[in-house]
């Protein structure tokens, strides 16, 4: 056990947005028992993401897509760009 | 405990490690103690919380609330970290309830498999933050050219730099392009998976300039350090743009079965 010898994160401050890109949509996604189905629990983030963006000024006046795609999950990367191989 | 439910922080293999020093110092969601849910050789990390807080409305209620939403992720930052620093944990996603520690065992019964498959794969990995921004901001790019003051005509002035304002930012744009350019090219070798998560704007997008990349990079613990200074150094000598690297965290953003993959982890090149 000599791999994990970095000091916590937790003892610096993590910028909150930095957090949330990770918690709302990194982390493995188990449905619960407490269930906003999945596209609800989307939709609740989206709602959420708007009164982040919208509370205060947007200084180039970003909105978020009405389209279906705008949820502020990580868009991983295609399959196969996912593994990169050495090059 | 009818009025309690069972929030889960992540998954770990249970170990005297994790179970004695980890979980004894940690303090979870609404300063609860957390405590591991055993099955088979998977362990969840479970505390409880107030049903009042969690049931379908409140949680709907509450992801509106900065403020709670804010307390909620730190804590489960802290005790997926604390975990983190003694063995390889699975962050789940935030708010993850279960209606009592029994259906928690039911969860890591059904889910065995996947959740082994993604703990041997992250084994001994770490995630990188790199985020690039385009700055077009005076004295992040290059000075007006000479001149400029001279003008007197208050309209042409004003178009001039109007212009002036369009080039830099154009120029920050194009520099901050290269800049991904050149660190996708130098994290190639370091990195076994990239993730990219949207820009970041609005009130807590904290720093100066415009977030053009926010992305996250899986790579193998013993060449952390290897890969944040070859990011860091990709992005030198370029006006206009300013790269930063958050982490090592544990990995986040990696925690999902890759779409077309393995579900028992793909072994990695």
């Amino acid at each position: 056990m000599t791999a994990y010898e970095d000091p916590p994160l937790a003892q610096r401050q993590v910028a909150l947005i930095d957090l949330l890109d990770r918690l709302l949509s990194g982390g493995v996604v188990l449905t619960g028992d407490i269930v906003l189905s999945i596209a609800e629990i989307d939709l609740v983030r989206v709602s959420l993401r708007a009164v982040i963006v919208a509370v205060h000024e947007q200084q180039w006046g970003a909105t978020i897509p009405a389209d279906g795609t705008a949820l502020p999950g990580a868009t991983l990367v295609e399959d196969g760009d996912r593994h990169d191989e050495p090059r | 405990m009818e009025d309690q439910l069972s929030y889960v922080y992540g998954v770990v293999r249970p170990s005297p490690a994790v179970e004695g020093d980890a979980l004894a110092a940690v303090r979870g969601v609404a300063g609860a103690p957390v405590t591991l849910v055993r099955h088979g050789d998977l362990a969840a990390a479970v505390s409880p919380v107030p049903r009042s807080d969690f049931s379908e409305a409140a949680l709907r209620a509450h992801l509106e609330d900065l403020e709670w939403l804010e307390a909620v992720a730190r804590a489960h930052h802290q005790v997926v970290e604390t975990l983190g620093a003694h063995t390889t944990v699975l962050p789940l996603r935030l708010a993850t309830v279960y209606l009592d520690d029994a259906r928690v065992r039911d969860m890591l019964d059904e889910r065995q498999r996947t959740l082994t498959g993604l703990l041997d794969r992250l084994a001994d990995h770490v995630e990188w933050g790199v985020k690039v921004y385009a700055d077009a901001s005076p004295g992040a790019t290059a000075p007006p050219p000479a001149g400029a003051a001279r003008e007197t005509d208050p309209g042409r002035a004003y178009l001039r730099q109007r212009r002036q304002q369009r080039h830099a930012r154009e120029d920050a744009w194009s520099s901050a392009a290269d800049a991904v350019r050149r660190i996708q090219e130098g994290a190639g070798d370091l990195a076994v998976a990239h993730a990219r998560h949207r820009p970041q704007q609005g009130r807590l997008a904290g720093g100066s300039g415009e977030n053009i990349a926010n992305d996250a990079y899986l790579v193998p613990r013993e060449r952390a350090e290897e890969f944040r200074e070859r990011i860091l150094r990709a992005a030198e000598g370029l006006a206009g743009v300013r790269v930063e690297v958050t982490g090592p965290w544990v990995p986040y953003s990696f925690a999902q079965v890759p779409q077309n993959a393995d579900p028992q982890g793909a072994t990695q090149p």
